[in-house]
C-alpha cells in the first residue's frame, strides 16, 4: 500500500509534559519530568514542551499550583536535552511578558502564544516580543471548532502578522470530525504565507486524535502534536505512541522511533498516571459538547463536593459558552445546580 | 441651585461619554468640558449636543480654560501614553486628575476601601486601577480586614464586545497593575490576577472570581458578615454589583463569585466592567467635590 502522504515531513511536538500536567493535577515531579523528556530525546523527539498545564504563570487556586515553578521545571529539563529543543506555553491573561522572558533566558527554544479562538488580537505583545528575542514563534488558536474557517483565517492572520512563524489549529475540546479538520485547516493553509508553518493539535474525547492528525496533515500542516500515552486533558491528546507508527506505515518522515517511543508511554508514562487516560462518560461529554478539555477534573471535584453530576456541569458550562480557562466558572455553576434542585 | 464642582473630561470615547452622563447626574458635579483630538469623533458631537463646550485640541485646547471656567476635578479616559502629559498641564493649572488609563502614576483608588484615605491626603492625582480591580479589590479587603490574607487571586472574565484596543494591545498591563492593587489595596500579601475574554453572544454580563488564602483559618461567620456590607458599599454606585455564589469555605481558601451588571447609561448592560470604572470615577469626584464644596479642601497649582 502506498500512501499520498509518503515521504513528507512532519515535526512531532510531544504534549506529555504540559498537556499531560492536567490530569497529574500540576504534580508531576522533577525526577518524573527529566526522565520522561529525556526518553523522548532520545526516541527522536525534536520538540517537547515543558509548562504548567496552562501555561506559563498558571500557578494559581483557579488552575491549581504545580509541584514546582516553570523555572524549575525549565531549568531542569533544557539543560538535559541533547537534541530535542523545549517549547513552553503562554496563554496573554495569565502569562505576562516576564514569564517569555524568563522563558527565553533559560533556553526555550519555542514559544507557543495561545488565545481563544476569536482573540488574536490579545497575543501581538507576546508574539512581538518573543520574535525579537528570535524565538521560534507560534500562535495557537484553541477551542478552533468554536470558530468558522473563515473566522480562524482572519484571526490566523493577525498572528502571523504580529509575527508569528507558525499558527495552530487546536481542538482544545476534542470536538472536532474529520470534515471540521478538514475545512479549518485547509483555508487557513491558504491563506498564510507558503513559509509559515500550520499546526494541529488534537484531543482524543471522540476517539478522532489519530485520524483528525492525518487528516490535518493532508491539508497541509507539518507540525502536529501529541502526547506519550496520551497523557493530556480529557480523555487525553494525540497517542504519540500510536500517531508515530502510524505516520511510519504512511511513509511519513518524523525522525522519532517507532519502538523506543512506545516504550517511553509503557515504561515512563503509564506507571506515573493517577488514573487511566480513556474516554469515560465524562470525557466523551466534553468531546460531544465541545467544552474545554481541562475542566473534566474540576468537574469530578465538583460532583464530589456538590453532588451535581460532573456531566450536568460540563454540559451547563458548554450552554454558558464557556471558553478555556473560565475553570472559576466549574465551582460556580455546580453551586448553583445544587441551589436549583434543592429548590426545584 | 446648590453649588457643583465642574469637571471636564478628556476622551469621548465609551468610557468618557459613558462617564459623562454619570456626571450630569450628581448632585455636586458639573460636566462643562469634553476634550478630544478628532473634530469629527461622535463623542464630541454628542457632547456639543448635550450643551457641554468641547475641543478637538486635545489638553491643550483644555488648559487656557482651566481657571476661567473655574474646572476643578479633571478625568483621563484616554490611554496610559498621554496621560502623564495630560496630567502634569492639568495640576498645573490647579485641577486635580483622576486617572481611569492604565498609567496609575498617582496612588490606586478604590473607592470603597480607601477613597476617604486620598480625600484626607488632598492627593491631586488619583488612578482608578484596572475594572477587575474595582470589582474584585474590594472583596480581598473584605476578607483581609478580618484577619490576614496570605494571597489573593481574581479572575475576571468580560465579554469580547467590552474589551476594546487597548486592553487588547496590552493585555498584561492589566493583569500586572489589579495584581499590584490587589496587594497595596486589597491588602494580601501576595496578589495575582488573571483576565479571560469571552465571546458569547448575547455578551455575557461581567463574571468576577475573588480567591482568599488566609493565614490562618477562615473565621466563616465574621468574613461573610464583612463581605455583605461591603457589597452593599460598592452597590451605592453600582447597584448591579451581586453576590452569585459564596463565599465558598475551603480549608483556608475563601472564594467569592460575582457579576457586575452596568447601569446602561451609554455603555450596554452587560460592560458591567466599563460601568465600575465610570461609576467608581466618578464617586470619587464626588467624595473630592463634598470636601472641596465645605471648604474643608482646596486645590493648589503645582509649581510650574
Amino acid at each position: 500500500m502506498t500512501s499520498a502522504l509518503k515521504g513528507r515531513k512532519v515535526t512531532l511536538h510531544d504534549m506529555t509534559l504540559r498537556d499531560g500536567m492536567h490530569p497529574k493535577q500540576h504534580r508531576i515531579t522533577l525526577v518524573q519530568m527529566k526522565s520522561i523528556a529525556q526518553g523522548l530525546d532520545a526516541a527522536g523527539m525534536p520538540l517537547i514542551e515543558v509548562t504548567h498545564g496552562d501555561g506559563l504563570g498558571g500557578a494559581s487556586v483557579n488552575y491549581g499550583f504545580p509541584a514546582h515553578s516553570d523555572e524549575a521545571y525549565l531549568g531542569a529539563v533544557v539543560p538535559l536535552m541533547k537534541r530535542a529543543k523545549i517549547s513552553a506555553l503562554l496563554l496573554p491573561g495569565i502569562g505576562t511578558v516576564d514569564h517569555l522572558k524568563m522563558a527565553h533566558e533559560l533556553g526555550v527554544h519555542t514559544i507557543r502564544v495561545a488565545t481563544h479562538c476569536t482573540e488574536a488580537d490579545v497575543s501581538e505583545q507576546h508574539i512581538t516580543l518573543a520574535r525579537k528575542m528570535g524565538m521560534d514563534t507560534v500562535g495557537f488558536l484553541m477551542m478552533s471548532h468554536m470558530n468558522s474557517p473563515e473566522g480562524l483565517v482572519k484571526q490566523a492572520k493577525l498572528m502571523e502578522g504580529y509575527g508569528a512563524n507558525g499558527i495552530y489549529v487546536t481542538d482544545s475540546a476534542g470536538h472536532m470530525l474529520p470534515e471540521d479538520v478538514r475545512a479549518r485547516l485547509g483555508a487557513v493553509r491558504e491563506a498564510l504565507k507558503p513559509e509559515t508553518e500550520l499546526g494541529f493539535h488534537a484531543h482524543h474525547n471522540l476517539a478522532m486524535g489519530v485520524a483528525n492528525s492525518i487528516t490535518a496533515i493532508e491539508m497541509g500542516a507539518n507540525r502536529i502534536d501529541a502526547a506519550s500515552a496520551g497523557l493530556g486533558a480529557g480523555a487525553g491528546n494525540t497517542p504519540m505512541e500510536v500517531l508515530v507508527a502510524v505516520l511510519d506505515m504512511m511513509g511519513v518522515e518524523t525522525g522519532v522511533d517507532v519502538f523506543k517511543i512506545q516504550d517511553v508511554a509503557e515504561d515512563l508514562v503509564v506507571p506515573i498516571m493517577d488514573f487511566p487516560i480513556r474516554i469515560d462518560r465524562d470525557a466523551l461529554t466534553l468531546g460531544y459538547a465541545g467544552v474545554y478539555g481541562s475542566f473534566l477534573l474540576f468537574a469530578k471535584r465538583a460532583e464530589q463536593k456538590y453532588g451535581v453530576p460532573a456531566r450536568e456541569i460540563l454540559v451547563e458550562m458548554g450552554r454558558r459558552g464557556c471558553v478555556g480557562g473560565q475553570e472559576d466558572m466549574i465551582e460556580d455553576t455546580a453551586l448553583t445546580l445544587a441551589r436549583s434542585k434543592r429548590t426545584a | 441651585m446648590s453649588k457643583k464642582v465642574k469637571c471636564a473630561l478628556i476622551g469621548p470615547g465609551n468610557i468618557g461619554t459613558d462617564l459623562l452622563a454619570k456626571l450630569q447626574r450628581s448632585a455636586v458635579l458639573d460636566p462643562v468640558w469634553m476634550v478630544g483630538v478628532d473634530p469629527m469623533s461622535d463623542g464630541l458631537k454628542r457632547a456639543r449636543e448635550l450643551g457641554i463646550k468641547t475641543t478637538d485640541q486635545g489638553v491643550d485646547g483644555l488648559v487656557p480654560h482651566i481657571k476661567g471656567d473655574g474646572v476643578q476635578i479633571v478625568f483621563d479616559a484616554t490611554s496610559a501614553y498621554v496621560h502623564a502629559e495630560n496630567s502634569r498641564k492639568v495640576i498645573e493649572q490647579g485641577a486635580m486628575m483622576i486617572d481611569l488609563t492604565p498609567a496609575a502614576i498617582g496612588p490606586y483608588c478604590v473607592p470603597p476601601v480607601n477613597l476617604k484615605e486620598h480625600v484626607g491626603k488632598r492627593e491631586m492625582n488619583v488612578n482608578m486601577v484596572t475594572c477587575g480591580g474595582q470589582a474584585t479589590i474590594p472583596m480581598v479587603a473584605a476578607v483581609s480586614r478580618v484577619q490576614p490574607v496570605a494571597y489573593a487571586e481574581i479572575v475576571a472574565t468580560v465579554s469580547s464586545k467590552s474589551a476594546g484596543p487597548g486592553t487588547r494591545k496590552n493585555i498584561d498591563e492589566f493583569t500586572r497593575t489589579t495584581a499590584g492593587a490587589i496587594e497595596r489595596v486589597g491588602g494580601a500579601k501576595q496578589g495575582k490576577a488573571i483576565i479571560i475574554i469571552n465571546p458569547a453572544e448575547p455578551p455575557l454580563i461581567m463574571r468576577d472570581t475573588v480567591h482568599c488564602l488566609t493565614e490562618t483559618e477562615p473565621d466563616a461567620v465574621a468574613i461573610t458578615q464583612s463581605i455583605q456590607r461591603m457589597i452593599a458599599e460598592v452597590q451605592q454606585y453600582v447597584p448591579g454589583y451581586q453576590l452569585v455564589n459564596g463565599p465558598v469555605f475551603d480549608g483556608k481558601r475563601v472564594s467569592v463569585y460575582l457579576e457586575v451588571e452596568g447601569l446602561g447609561d451609554y455603555l450596554p448592560k452587560y460592560s458591567g466592567n466599563l460601568d465600575i470604572m465610570t461609576a467608581a470615577a466618578a464617586r470619587t469626584a464626588e467624595m473630592f467635590a463634598e470636601e472641596l464644596l465645605s471648604g474643608r479642601l482646596t486645590l493648589e497649582a503645582a509649581a510650574a
